[in-house]
């Protein structure tokens, strides 16, 4: 008897570098794939430092499709185990946070350290001695971070997270900013689904055209300074292809830089929080944390599954061809006065979640390509936008103007390569 | 203004017309039926208590109320166009508190939502804190804390 190799879709006559076939969005031999050879083979986002503090501290979350648990070990080290119990399979945890000792397979008993080593193991002397405890650890990932942000990899022999992030680093740097002079922390998330493929959210979070259109709705439930302020196709932004699949899209490029122009005058609507805040802070202080309330004027999008998007971390996770999760993080100033992160959370309600003003009209929209997108496969989805414009800046960085689709080119054309492979 | 103690039979009458008002997109009366500094909280962490200061789904005042109405009346928003139908029944109601103040309802409320050919279902204990007001009921809090608030949920264009 012979196995059979998993066959690789061929990709190639379904990419070019400016328009793909419907079938990267329907096709599950395709999203097969994807799990391995993109999911299994690059660094992929799995937690925010701030989510897991202290020793003992868990999440549950996945890569691709592998279960796996984010846990912080006594000595502070951060560690990604697949979920599975080296003995028959079952999870050793199905809480999605929490702080535990260890992790305790319900099934048979078998004992896992925060290290992912196995400590105990019941009735043992049924091994006859045969049992070497140290070749069944939990399945640990290697994990490096970078400004908090955590990523993990099945891959030993890949780059570091640093190079693989590149130019993309400077633009967290900025991101980061936003915490106004306090560590940015998370606080709590807004998660979503949406019947569609994972890529046609990758897509939407560089994606200026749809804004005015499909968010007329909270534009219009929004105030006069917040309406100009978004009118993002007017301001002179700009998207730029920062390599590995990453890419910025700047919507407000006079908020690119946090700490830049301090002294500029308070816009109406933060004027209570102003007010609030001048109680028990100084000036400068004030207006660093105003100044950021909103976030960062730009969405930067990491390739494969995560985004620093204006004021919070969006987060997107395949559940299958045609579905697709989404968490929506919240972040604010740890430890800082509690009438800003009141006014971030606020402000994360108004747009973003299943109840918010904005995403319900991204998730429509999404599902609607996902409809669609069973009508002649065929047809090419088109992301030729803004190309005859695009230029290379002095880093040589391909960079267009803020409604072009040069983000999803850069995000596409490292799809191409992983999918190649 | 009376401080009668609001009975069981009065409050569950209350809420059936307001699930009802809901349920028949009568906004702008549903709209009347708060007192001024009132909130309609969604609710996440199962438990949650201080809504001001944690993440919702939704943390209405009134003014968010009316923001609320006007996106399913606009005809802008994509994803309430056609608003969902909506059919809500709520039953299990007890009276946690009852006095001179007002009272503290809780029930079960079970809702389908109807849209572009997909029925979908939510579940929730919702939780009305009542007031008298000039002889009429008021809600001064309303609380919908979903089954599965952790879990993810889908797009919700409608009012819980």
């Amino acid at each position: 008897m012979t196995l059979t190799a998993q066959a690789d879709p061929d990709i190639r006559p379904l990419i070019q570098p400016d328009r793909a076939k419907t079938t990267l969005y329907t096709d599950p031999e395709i999203f097969s794939a994807e799990m391995r050879k993109i999911f299994e083979n690059t660094w992929v986002w799995v937690a925010h430092a701030s989510e897991i503090p202290n020793p003992g501290d868990f999440k549950t979350g996945q890569v691709g499709p592998h279960p796996v648990i984010i846990v912080r070990d006594r000595k502070g080290a951060v560690h990604v185990h697949v979920n599975r119990c080296r003995h028959r399979a079952a999870t050793v945890c199905e809480v999605s946070k929490g702080r535990t000792n260890s992790f305790v397979c319900p099934y048979h008993g078998w004992s896992y350290a925060l290290d992912g080593s196995l400590r105990g193991v019941p009735y043992e002397k049924g091994y006859e001695g045969s049992l070497d405890k140290s070749q069944f650890p939990l399945r640990s990932l290697r994990v490096e971070e970078y400004h908090g942000m955590i990523f993990a990899t099945f891959r030993k022999d890949i780059g570091p997270l640093v190079d693989f992030l590149g130019p993309a680093k400077k633009w967290i740097d900025l991101f980061m900013k936003q915490g106004a002079g306090y560590p940015v922390t998370t606080l709590g998330e807004h998660k979503f689904r949406f019947p569609g493929n994972w890529k046609i959210q990758l897509e939407n979070t560089t994606d200026a055209y749809h804004f005015p259109l499909v968010h007329k709705s909270f534009l219009t439930a929004t105030d006069k300074e917040t309406q100009a302020s978004l009118d993002m196709l007017n301001k002179g932004g700009f998207v730029e292809d920062l390599g590995n699949g990453h890419s910025v899209m700047v919507m407000i490029p006079e908020l690119i830089d946090l700490e830049d122009n301090l002294d500029a005058p308070i816009p109406e609507k933060f004027k209570d929080l102003a007010a609030e805040l001048a109680k028990d802070h100084g000036d400068i202080e004030v207006r660093r944390i105003v100044r950021a309330v909103g976030g960062s004027g730009f969405n930067l999008n990491l390739f494969p599954n995560v985004a620093c998007s204006m004021a919070f971390f969006r987060v997107l996770q395949p559940i299958s061809v045609e579905e697709t999760e989404i968490r929506h993080i919240a972040i604010g100033m740890k430890g800082g006065p509690a009438a800003g992160n009141r006014a971030r959370m606020r402000l994360h309600e108004f747009f973003q979640g299943p109840m918010g003003f904005g995403s319900p009209d991204d998730a429509e929209v999404w599902d609607r390509v996902q409809h669609g997108a069973q009508g002649d496969h065929d047809l090419w989805v088109m992301l030729n936008r803004g190309l005859a414009t695009e230029s290379a800046t002095a880093e040589g960085h391909r960079r267009s103007d803020v409604s072009a689709e040069t983000g999803m080119r850069a995000a596409y054309a490292q799809w191409a390569r992983m999918m190649a492979v | 203004m009376t401080t009668q103690p609001i009975t069981l039979d009065e409050a569950m009458a209350f809420t059936w017309y307001e699930a009802d008002l809901l349920d028949s997109a009568q906004y702008d009366e549903w709209l009347t039926l708060w007192t001024a500094d009132a909130h309609y909280v969604v609710p996440i962490e199962p438990g949650a208590t201080d809504f001001e200061n944690s993440l919702n789904y939704a943390y209405d005042d009134h003014t968010m109320r009316e923001k609320r109405v006007s996106r399913l009346r606009s005809g802008l928003s994509i994803s309430a166009s056609p608003v969902p139908r909506t059919i809500r029944i709520q039953s299990r109601f007890r009276l946690l508190k009852s006095d001179a103040d007002g009272c503290d309802l809780r029930c079960a409320q079970i809702l389908t939502e109807f849209r572009r050919g997909r029925e979908r279902n939510y579940t929730a204990d919702v939780e009305f804190r009542l007031v008298r007001d000039d002889e009429k009921l008021k809600i001064a809090q309303k609380v919908v804390r979903l089954i599965n608030s952790t879990e993810a949920l889908t797009g919700i264009g409608y009012i819980l």
